[in-house]
């Protein structure tokens, strides 16, 4: 809900945090240096949004916050645990093709609910069908299936599990700027209702400041944090408005200076 | 699931010895153990394999099949890439054609070895036949399928530029098919070994296929058998490899992105 | 229906001039048509024809399934597990050129004249395009589906079963559709040298008791049919619904 403060919500336990985070991939024999020194506190409930320039390792650093990969310096700490690897606790919606074809609509939500009793399982599925607006496609094949309704059931089929954190990289970027936007809002309304971390990898600036409550600017290669930025404003949030703008002109000169970083 | 751990670079060494190791091992073991009195061990199959080399009849035999397979993949490639570009490009002639080739195509070129015989006679030219037929359809097959993927947007950039019809064909077209072509005739050159040790071990008197009957008929020589054997994989493995060499070049490398 | 009859006439056309040229071959050595049908008619009286179907399909059936089952879960772990296949990609590459029928004095030697010797030729000719096939399938699966998997916390068993299985059965079953015709060309070959019936022998046999080249031309267009049968059976299998899923973009 939002507040009249500063903050669009409260701020409760540390979710999330980098310490040190350096990352390192071996090319043709040499060590290439991807992340440095990341350092990031991400509170529970948060909205979080990480953009820099293309191949800057944004989805690199979203593939550590998500386990599967093992960062080479610093850890990755979650619920003060140090984390290993993937968990349903943390589920990530990739930027395409990430439903299984195989499956229908109702098969890919239930993909995670395999443990649950069937009567657990249908509440649920309805549930969330409803919750992305995909009635009346619960046996539709994803190959049936808009850009934007495939990714809408990628995050259904996320959610479903009941997921603490959810990583989002680029899961917009595939589809066109009416669809975008629309997304964008339902993504908004069930983070509302259902208050969950969210991370979300972007190279859009007005994606940025429409939806997170901060934004964390990297560098170009090798990246380190730049800036992370608040935006105050509460939800909903008017494109046109003053604030709004003045937020996204300041985000655009900080990635502007990114490049020469 | 741990997360990644790359293989180092001495591995890509190690684990097929390692393999090969205990293969040879197993191989020479299980020949000990069962004391069978004919099934070649590896040192008498590598014992063989020097005999049929000092025996400069092993030469001949490779130099044969070696031979028909250049003449019949030769010829199948002349005939097939032209008429299956055509087919191709005029689908209307695909439609007529098509039919009949699909009836022929799954009869084993082995199937036509009586056939052959009565054109032929036994020997070479039976034999170039039969890699001929092995080989004809597979490649025009991947030139009439090369064609049909050429995106049209590629034919009416050609129209565009005032290009007739044979000089999209050869400027156009061929080019945009090339790496499927290359890989029909790659396939068309596996078939065609394969062919030609079977033809050689019906219908003619040498080459490597017979060199595999003959050493059990006059003799039982499973040693020379296993030996012409390994010789058949050996070569076979070179022509492929030497093939995808020629797809590597790089003006044909665009097309293979994808390609394992 | 239009579509058909350009086709036919242009077989029409071919047999006529088959026809023509075996009236004017005064040595008469190969029949026409006429003939091949004749000598078919020949062949179902004697109920030869259905039997020797029967013995091929016989063979290549079982030795196509043997080497499925152990060659495509050999080839998916083979695939999955890198250094597996860094040590038997080189030993799959020496063995896959050598032609099956080079097996026939071991098949001989280990099985003697007759059925297994077949079925085993047309189980080494299956099996490594099997094992190849399911190798090159795990590695197309795509990434983002592996790690949808790991991500949800499947066993492993549960991750086969319901990602890696759905992902490459597409890719089987088309390996599987030119694994099976190249089990097609074997067993002919196979019944040529290593056995004493079936569609091959058939061929061979008809020529050597007698020249009765018709039967020879009645069993190759025999072979040639049931080969174009199991082809179109397998494709129609590729497009049966469940199947549909698969890369429709390719």
């Amino acid at each position: 809900m939002a507040t009249e403060t500063g903050m669009s919500l409260p701020v409760r336990d540390l979710k999330l945090r980098m310490e040190r985070v350096g990352m390192a991939f071996e090319r043709d024999g040499k060590s290439v240096s991807v992340l440095e020194d990341i350092n990031l506190d991400v509170s529970d409930g948060e909205f979080i949004c990480l953009v820099g320039p293309s191949g800057c390792g944004k989805s690199t650093l979203l593939n550590l916050m998500g386990g599967f990969l093992v960062p080479t310096q610093g850890s990755v700490i979650i619920d003060n645990q140090i984390i290993r690897g993937p968990d349903p606790r943390r589920i990530l919606v990739f930027q395409e093709r990430g439903v299984f074809p195989w499956l229908t609509v109702e098969g890919n939500i239930g993909f995670g609910l395999a443990k649950l009793s069937r009567a657990e399982r249908r509440e649920r599925i309805d549930h969330y069908v409803q919750m992305v607006r995909l009635q009346g496609f619960e046996h539709t094949f994803p190959s049936d299936l808009s850009g934007g309704m495939q990714q809408r059931l990628q995050v259904a089929r996320a959610l479903a599990v009941n997921p603490d954190v959810l990583y989002l990289d680029e899961p917009f970027g595939a589809l066109d700027s009416s669809t975008r936007l629309i997304l964008r809002g339902e993504l908004l309304r069930i983070w509302q209702r259902e208050r969950r971390t969210i991370i979300f990898v972007t190279h859009d600036v007005d994606e940025a400041v429409q939806l997170a409550d901060r934004v964390v600017v990297l560098s170009a290669r090798p990246a380190k944090i730049q800036n992370v930025l608040t935006i105050d404003i509460p939800h909903p949030r008017n494109i046109s408005s003053a604030r709004y703008l003045e937020h996204r002109d300041d985000l655009l000169k900080r990635i502007g200076l990114a490049y020469t970083a | 699931m741990k997360a990644f751990n790359q293989p180092g670079r001495w591995e890509k060494f190690f684990w097929p010895l390692l393999a090969a190791t205990l293969l040879l091992s197993l191989w020479h073991y299980s020949v000990l153990w069962t004391a069978t009195q004919v099934f070649p061990s590896p040192l008498s199959v590598e014992k063989g394999l020097a005999e049929l080399l000092r025996e400069h009849v092993l030469w001949s035999d490779i130099a044969d099949s070696l031979r028909r397979v250049a003449l019949g993949f030769g010829t199948a490639a002349a005939l097939g890439i032209p008429l299956g570009l055509m087919l191709g490009w005029y689908p209307s002639a695909n439609q007529v054609l098509n039919p009949v080739l699909q009836i022929l195509r799954p009869i084993s070129p082995i199937a036509w070895v009586p056939i052959a015989i009565v054109l032929f006679g036994v020997g070479d030219h039976a034999a170039v036949f039969l890699v001929f037929l092995g080989a004809f359809f597979p490649i025009m097959v991947a030139c009439t399928g090369g064609v049909s993927t050429v995106p049209s947007i590629f034919r009416r950039a050609g129209r565009n530029f005032g290009l007739s019809t044979a000089q999209i064909l050869a400027r156009v077209v061929f080019p945009a098919a090339l790496p499927q072509i290359l890989v029909g005739l790659r396939m068309a050159l596996g078939i065609s070994w394969l062919v030609v040790v079977a033809a050689e071990m019906i219908a003619v008197d040498s080459g490597l296929g017979y060199l595999v009957i003959d050493s059990r008929n006059s003799g039982k020589r499973y040693d020379l058998v296993v030996a012409a054997m390994l010789l058949i994989g050996l070569i076979g493995l070179a022509l492929d490899i030497g093939f995808r060499r020629l797809e590597r070049i790089k003006s044909v490398r665009w097309g293979f992105d994808h390609e394992s | 229906m239009k579509l058909l009859v350009r086709p036919f006439a242009f077989i029409a056309v071919l047999l006529v001039i088959w026809q023509v040229a075996v009236n004017r071959d005064t040595a008469q050595l190969l029949p026409g048509p006429f003939g091949v049908v004749r000598g078919m008619g020949d062949l179902l009286q004697h109920g030869l024809l259905l039997k020797y179907v029967v013995a091929s399909l016989f063979r290549v059936t079982w030795g196509f399934l043997l080497a499925a089952v152990i060659a495509i879960p050999l080839g998916l772990t083979i695939g999955w597990h890198r250094r597996a296949e860094m040590a038997l990609s080189p030993l799959v590459q020496i063995f896959r050129p050598i032609s099956p029928l080079a097996w026939i004095p071991i098949a001989i030697l280990w099985f003697g004249v007759g059925d297994l010797a077949a079925i085993f030729l047309i189980f080494v000719g299956c099996f490594f395009p099997l094992m190849l096939t399911a190798m090159s399938a795990v590695h197309n699966i795509p990434a983002v589906y592996v790690n949808v998997g790991r991500n949800f916390g499947l066993s492993t068993a549960d991750f086969v079963y319901r990602v890696i299985y759905p992902a490459v059965v597409p890719q089987l079953i088309i390996g599987s559709r030119i694994t099976l015709g190249i089990a097609w060309l074997v067993v002919v070959a196979a019944e040529m040298i290593a056995v004493n019936s079936g569609l091959g022998f058939l061929i061979l046999d008809a020529r050597n008791a007698g020249n009765r080249y018709d039967l020879v031309i009645a069993g190759m267009i025999m072979i040639g049919t049931i080969g174009l049968l199991l082809d179109l059976g397998m494709r129609s299998l590729e497009r049966a619904k469940s199947f549909r899923w698969s890369y429709s973009e390719d």
